[in-house]
């Protein structure tokens, strides 16, 4: 069965839970929705219980108010809380509403084949488990632990992560490393000794300028930096963006660089030539703390701004006067290392030439630069050791990807292929958190790799595209109705937040927490879940730490002192954890390697005629496709729309709001139409959407066919040599009038 | 007391908080707003200018509102801010014809509703839920007649303007610019 008939995709379907929801009038109502009477929250009668956000990675701390009659009714920042200082974003306001969201998963489903066809049938949460539990056991027993991977994003994954590390695998992965920050990572691994992490330690709050290679601060909504770059605006500070999109962070810039699109590394290389040949650097910390500088000035000899225009279309008065900006704020200026750094495959050296301008401006370590930030470690709770596994994902990928920091999701995706190379096979996945259709580009893959699993099981909120080739689909409940493990993150000072439950699940949902543990008891793994309960170790890990869940539930945040200072002091010694002890900029790691040792230029390809960039980014109001379906933020932007120039909109004679198909290089048509919105904020070889849109579940009723998805067109992707990361900005579409799926059907 | 708000252009990123702050804190049911962002794009590119402004009710001084109203239910209360007593209003719609800046809608329940400047937050010294939550803390709220207010403060310091002076209703909605 399993071979022929299984993972064509489902749709969740009516599973009588639609019924369910009908009949209770409470699941029908969302907030703004009263049908009684519309009136503000009274804030006396309300009741309020401590959270961290999950509608994005930036995990903000705040609470959630239940209104007079017990509902919930927003959720509002902790000011205590470093990431929000009492600020949520759009998002995180808008929180309630995947909490209210009548799409939500609701049951335990089994894949299961009637009349020959696979659908999704309802089954207990004791008969999903057993199932899961069951084919585990089987894999181990077959293939060993190893070959089950877990494949996560949300704050749950912690228990999971416990779960697969006790029942004897390592092969674990987020698509966050591989398909986002990790080229950063690497980069400044190479140079630094250490990454960057998250909340990026850059000391905007101090800053006097501020540069962003295609960042766009305040389209993506990382509260605490947007918070600080609002200050940064009104203290005067100097912003340097670099975008071939008018960004809403360009228009607030003193210089925006409208690049031409894969050319970033000869402005970099350039900018590091003018400080260093018209002596802008600074002389003292790359005397102290560098290693590699006379290699350095050697190599980017040639790259002067007037080579660098050749290139990149910005004119060499403007790449000087930028780099002259950034010297003369220099300590107290920021090359910021960006996040999504997965563009064209050279990533990692790219962000290496970032790190780079950083050591020669003398920032890192600087006040107004780069502070050094810290964290508090989690105590683990007494549990016995794990189990040492034959193989784990280094064996997959560090022979080819000598720098990979993490798993690899697309690496591990690929060794669930049968006809890959690689003699360590996965079998099975624990998907949780993560829509790996719209987060892992060249979708093909995926779905191969997905026929060929023995278990796929998918933990998630909403039935997200990955759902629907699931074996077995667990409905977690919302970061609202649960509690989950400490949020400990880096920050100016070390600080720790609680997440507990405001609301009991709806319907049949579960915590990650419940699920990781009752899956434990069934694999003979109790030793590793001792605790009865997840309040119990919450509260042993909060004494360890000098608190306890009981004054955590009444504070939310807490703060500690720290342990190292903030910043350098002047001619501090310090030690830099790379091969020299220096700041690397010629990385000895990198050469031995046998990567660059310093960045190098590439050419990378640009459209042909009749074909536009797909540039993909953020808006404020949505985390990529996770939101797209939710109640309050749909409210606010329900589709996303394909920006093109009105040379280009001239040229093909659009009309605005014109609905239009994309088809890529490699002839992948876009599901659903996209309509046009012509501005001239692009650039004219180049389109631009938000990425997250398109949706292709009918059961997301809010989002289905809303807009294209850039993802269905990312089929071209540029692997990194050094860290494995899916450069994603290679893909080139053509804009079609007339709809391409009406004439497939004709004929 | 005469209420009003200021909002600086050079530092809104157009993020749609304020709206979302308003819809959940005063339970504004989807698909409607009382307050909402602009965008206006100017230029050729590269030579381009954006400016973003988050707009609601300008709670003017002279109110074609309140001075349209057949039933009353629009009307002004202390500090200036322009309310609807939802139980009087007809659900005529004259004040939404009347309002130059198109802050007012139909409710579904049957009547006419609008920004109240958070009356219910003011009246107890807290901001309004869209000054309170937004991120770049782009909003400033306070009683004009009283010189440390924030937004008393900034207007003194900051260049501004105000959306359809020509209509002559003397709004309280100031944008730096």
């Amino acid at each position: 069965m399993k071979k022929t008939s299984r993972r064509d995709f489902i749709k969740i379907s009516a599973l009588g839970a639609g019924g369910l929801a009908m009949a209770n009038p409470i699941m029908n109502w969302v907030p703004g929705f009263l049908p009684k009477e519309h009136k503000p929250i009274d804030e006396s009668k309300a009741k309020r219980f401590p959270t961290f956000c999950e509608v994005c990675f930036w995990k903000c701390a705040g609470f959630t108010y239940l209104n007079e009659d017990g509902k919930i009714q927003k959720i509002i920042g902790n000011d205590k809380d470093p990431h929000s200082n009492g600020r949520f974003c759009p998002r995180g306001t808008g929180g309630v509403g995947m909490y209210y969201d009548n799409d939500r998963l609701k049951q335990p489903l089994k894949r299961v084949v009637e009349n020959g066809k696979s659908t999704f049938k309802p089954i207990s949460w004791d008969e999903a488990l057993d199932y899961i539990a069951d084919k585990m056991k089987g894999i181990a027993k077959a293939h060993g632990p190893e070959s089950m991977a877990l494949l996560y994003h949300a704050s749950s994954g912690s228990y999971f992560k416990h779960l697969m590390k006790a029942y004897g695998s390592k092969n674990i992965a987020k698509p966050s490393y591989a398909q986002c920050l990790g080229p950063r990572e690497a980069g400044f691994v190479a140079t630094y000794g250490a990454g960057v992490s998250s909340p990026e330690p850059t000391d905007v709050k101090n800053t006097k300028c501020l540069v962003l290679i295609g960042n766009h601060v305040g389209e993506n909504m990382h509260n605490g930096y947007v918070q600080e770059v609002s200050d940064a605006i009104d203290r005067g500070a100097s912003i340097i963006t670099v975008d071939p999109r008018f960004s809403t962070i360009a228009s607030k810039s003193k210089f925006w660089l409208p690049i031409k699109p894969a050319t970033d590394m000869a402005l970099l290389l350039s900018w590091i030539h003018v400080l260093i040949y018209e002596g802008l650097f600074d002389e003292k910390y790359v005397k102290q703390y560098t290693f590699g500088f006379d290699e350095l000035k050697v190599h980017v000899k040639n790259f002067t701004p007037e080579w660098a225009y050749t290139k990149t279309d910005i004119k060499p008065e403007q790449i000087r006067n930028s780099a002259y900006e950034m010297a003369k704020a220099s300590p107290a200026v920021i090359v910021h290392p960006g996040r999504h750094t997965t563009w064209y495959g050279d990533d990692t050296q790219r962000t290496r030439a970032i790190a780079i301008l950083n050591a020669l401006l003398g920032s890192y370590g600087k006040k107004g630069g780069w502070y050094f930030a810290e964290k508090k470690k989690v105590p683990h709770y007494p549990s016995p050791a794990y189990p040492h596994p034959h193989w784990t994902w280094k064996d997959i990928t560090r022979p080819t990807y000598k720098s990979a920091g993490t798993g690899i999701s697309n690496d591990l995706i690929k060794a669930s292929l049968p006809n890959d190379k690689s003699e360590h096979k996965i079998k099975g996945w624990l998907v949780v958190g993560t829509n790996l259709i719209s987060t892992v580009p060249d979708q093909k893959i995926t779905l191969e790799a997905i026929q060929n699993l023995e278990l796929m099981v998918v933990v998630d909120t909403m039935p997200m595209e990955i759902t629907g080739y699931a074996d077995i689909v667990l409905p977690e409940c919302t970061y609202l109705e649960r509690y989950d493990d400490i949020r400990s993150s880096q920050n100016r000072f070390p600080n720790i937040a609680l997440r507990m439950p405001a609301a009991e699940p709806r319907w049949e949902s579960k915590p990650g927490w419940w699920m990781a543990r009752e899956l434990a008891l069934r694999l003979g793994l109790e030793d590793y879940f001792k605790w009865k309960n997840v309040e119990e170790q919450l509260d042993w890990k909060f004494k360890q730490m000098g608190t306890s869940l009981k004054e955590m539930q009444k504070i939310g945040v807490k703060t500690f002192e720290k342990d190292k200072d903030m910043y350098l002091a002047e001619g501090e010694e310090y030690y830099f954890n790379t091969d020299t002890g220096k700041i690397e900029l010629y990385s000895l790691d990198l050469e031995a390697k046998g990567y660059d040792p310093m960045p190098k230029y590439t050419e990378h390809k640009q459209p042909e005629e009749g074909f536009y960039r797909l540039i993909y980014g953020r808006a404020p109001m949505h985390t990529f496709g996770r939101t797209a379906n939710n109640p309050n933020l749909t409210d606010l932007m329900d589709e996303n729309k394909l920006w093109v120039n009105p040379k280009v909109a001239k040229l093909l004679y659009l009309e605005p709001d014109q609905e239009v198909w994309l088809k890529n290089q490699d002839g992948v048509i876009s599901k659903f139409p996209i309509k046009v919105r012509i501005t001239e904020r692009i650039r004219y070889d180049s389109v631009y959407m938000v990425h997250g849109f398109g949706k292709d579940n009918t059961k997301l009723k809010r989002s289905y066919g809303k807009g294209a998805s850039d993802s269905d067109l990312i089929t071209n992707v540029k692997i990194d040599p050094i860290m494995g990361g899916t450069g994603m900005r290679e893909n080139f579409v053509e804009i079609l009038m007339d709809n391409p799926h009406k004439e497939e059907a004709r004929s | 007391m005469r209420y009003a708000m200021a909002m600086d252009t050079k530092k809104c990123v157009g993020c749609s908080d304020c709206v979302v702050a308003c819809q959940t804190e005063n339970n504004v049911p989807h698909g409607f707003c009382r307050d909402w962002i602009v965008e206006n794009v100017d230029g050729v590119y590269p030579n381009l200018e954006l400016e973003i402004r988050s707009e609601r009710c300008n709670h003017c001084d002279n109110t074609p509102c309140v001075r349209t109203c057949p039933t009353g239910a629009s009307h002004v209360i202390e500090g200036g801010i322009v309310k609807v007593t939802h139980a009087e209003c007809i659900g005529c719609g004259a004040c939404i014809q009347a309002c130059p800046y198109d802050a007012r809608y139909f409710h579904p329940d049957g009547y006419v509703d609008k920004c109240t400047f958070c009356d219910h937050r003011v009246a107890k010294g807290q901001d309004t839920a869209c000054v309170s939550v937004c991120p770049t803390k782009c909003l400033y709220f306070g009683d004009l007649e009283d010189e440390n207010s924030p937004v008393s403060k900034v207007l003194k310091n900051r260049k501004w303007k105000v959306n359809a002076p020509e209509a002559g209703t003397k709004p309280q909605l100031y944008f730096l610019i």
